[in-house]
């Protein structure tokens, strides 16, 4: 179980304070989407869990320990675009991630390890729907399978985080909520938590556990360099949503006591309150 | 029809395409047809039986003083050299590309000293070379890396930081090493971009072979022409300069060929298909 913590993280660069004051507690299992205007620093933050940045002040860790100066496999990441290889066929891209773990010196796995890694890989594929494509490169698929691959790859190296940087933002609706559906369960399967940066609000509130949104308080010409954005709501997505339990909260048992108007036993299967606006 | 929405289709392409080329050899044939009918004798423009005459000598007879069949020497000794000069100085430009490319540290350390000496003149160090390492072949070999290598650098340098950065990120969230991503990550996409520039340096690689080859030697196809340059042999000089042009054209092709089927990610990549 993965507890991210991030105590009192501001980042600057140069003149300019991008972030400031971040504090946030992010329980094991979550899946937390990070919604706000373009160019508020949702990227920056993510690259700071990534440890491709490093903050300007505060910490951030997983667990208690500290993050590492330097990306690893404890943090997976799917990027909008450019995240998976384009001279690896869809199996190499989703086996590399075993080879490279399994020999520190080639890179490369033979025998029984082999023949594991690509069944393994195989398996995995076939969980995203891209069993058909194999052999396929990249290059030879549409923006939501190679979306898809990017997902297996990441998630083969089991990481305890998934870092995801609008992922979807660049598919057409249709197959977004086919992706969207296959988040969703691989949230539910896998044991790790998912942060998702989406400048879609219907799509954080469709996916998460938990939104937060960024944003400037402080917006006169003047005080745009010296104050950066902070953390301006943090919204529990209601019904509440349990990884590992895709149908908790739509059986009415579930249903917790909160006096909340919008949740009647008769909507209990409607999870997007998003969706209704 | 706007002009550039006109497209020739395959039989006004290849018309167009050979044009250029019957242009030049009718401006020849009646320019050396002219100068023949004054001059028979004349030398600067020879006709097609004198071309047939030499070639004949050159490429099929032995020559009478040493037995050899001087154009496949020539071309045995000039490939030699061309082609130990390139691999000599891709292999290590691949290497230096690679180390300046991916190691901040390494860049620090190279890339200056290797825009500078990409800025030296390799002609002008030719004669430092024969002074150095003497006459032979490994002056000519030299010059070829010497002129060709810088360029092969930086270009590659250029290449490997053209990768998208979230490929770097994404090898080392998979567990790799810096090692790892060199040889699974990079160079794999490296090679046929290293293709591509030799491609683009065959040109100055012959370039320096001749020229080397013209100055002190004796052998090779640049040492040829400049040799029976003295009697005027535009008989000897035209075919072997064709000959080149068609040995170039041939190095280039055969690269291109052997990068698509090497690399067939490379060009789906490329054409985004
Ligand atoms: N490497 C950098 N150097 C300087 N400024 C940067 C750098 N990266 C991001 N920024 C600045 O930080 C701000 C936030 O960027 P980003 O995190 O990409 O926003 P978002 O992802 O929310 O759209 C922007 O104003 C951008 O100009
Ligand atoms: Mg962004």
């Amino acid at each position: 179980m993965t507890a991210i913590s991030v105590k009192n993280v501001w980042k600057e660069y140069g003149e300019q304070v991008v972030l400031e004051r971040i504090n946030l507690e992010i329980a094991p299992r979550s899946f937390v989407a990070l919604v706000g205007p373009s160019g508020c620093g949702k990227t920056t933050f993510l690259r700071m869990l990534l440890s491709e940045e490093l903050p300007t002040r505060g910490e951030i860790t997983i667990d208690g320990v500290p993050l590492s100066p330097e990306p690893g496999p404890d943090r997976g990441v799917v990027f909008q675009r450019y995240s998976v290889f384009p001279h690896l066929t869809v199996l190499g891209n989703v086996m590399l991630g075993a080879e490279l773990r399994g020999s520190r010196l080639l890179g490369r796995l033979f025998g029984s390890s082999h023949r594991q890694a690509r069944d393994d890989a195989a398996a995995l594929l076939d969980a995203v729907g891209l069993s058909h494509a194999l052999d396929k490169y990249p290059a030879q698929l549409s923006g939501g399978m190679q979306q898809r691959l990017a997902l297996a790859q990441a998630l083969i190296a089991r990481p305890k985080v998934l870092l995801l940087d609008e992922p979807f933002g660049a598919l057409d609706p249709g197959i977004r909520a086919d992706v969207h559906k296959l988040m969703r369960q691989l949230w539910h399967q896998h044991p790790m938590s998912v942060v998702m940066v989406t400048h879609d609000l219907s799509e954080a509130f469709h996916l998460a556990t938990r939104v937060i949104a960024f944003d400037r308080t402080r917006t006169l010409p003047e005080e745009r360099l010296r104050y950066g954005a902070c953390i301006t709501n943090d919204i529990d997505v209601w019904p509440k949503r349990v990884a590992g339990q895709p149908d908790f909260g739509r059986d009415p048992a579930h249903l917790p006591s909160r006096d909340d108007p919008a949740l009647d036993p008769g909507q209990s299967d409607r999870d997007d309150p998003a969706d209704a606006a | 029809m706007r002009l550039i929405n006109r497209r020739p289709d395959r039989s006004l392409w290849l018309i167009l395409a050979v044009l250029p080329f019957l242009a030049l050899l009718i401006a020849y044939a009646a320019g050396s047809a002219v100068r023949l009918a004054e001059n028979p004798a004349d030398k600067l423009l020879p006709g097609l039986t004198a071309f047939a005459d030499a070639i004949d000598r050159m490429a099929l007879e032995p020559d009478k003083r040493t037995g050899d069949i001087l154009l496949w020497v020539d071309t045995g000794a000039s490939l030699t050299r061309l082609v130990a000069g390139i691999a000599i100085a891709a292999a290590g430009g691949l290497l230096v590309g690679m180390l300046a490319g991916l190691l901040p540290l390494a860049r620090a350390a190279l890339s200056p000293f290797v825009t500078v000496v990409s800025m030296v003149p390799p002609l002008a160090v030719l004669p430092i070379l024969f002074i150095v390492v003497g006459l032979g072949e490994a002056s000519k070999i030299t010059l070829i890396v010497i002129g060709v290598m810088p360029g092969l650098i930086r270009d590659l340098m250029l290449k490997i930081d053209d990768l998208p950065r979230q490929q770097l990120i994404k090898a080392q969230t998979l567990g790799a090493n810096s090692w790892t991503i060199a040889i699974r990550v990079v160079l794999p996409q490296i090679l046929p971009r290293l293709m591509d520039s030799i491609r683009l340096n065959l040109g100055p690689a012959w370039l320096f072979l001749i020229s080397a080859e013209a100055i002190a030697s004796e052998s090779g196809l640049g040492y040829r022409i400049f040799l029976v340059r003295r009697y005027l042999a535009m008989d000897v000089i035209l075919p072997y300069v064709a000959w080149i042009t068609l040995l170039c054209f041939l190095m280039d092709w055969g690269l291109r060929a052997a990068q698509s089927r090497a690399f067939p990610w490379f060009d789906r990549a490329r054409t985004g298909q």
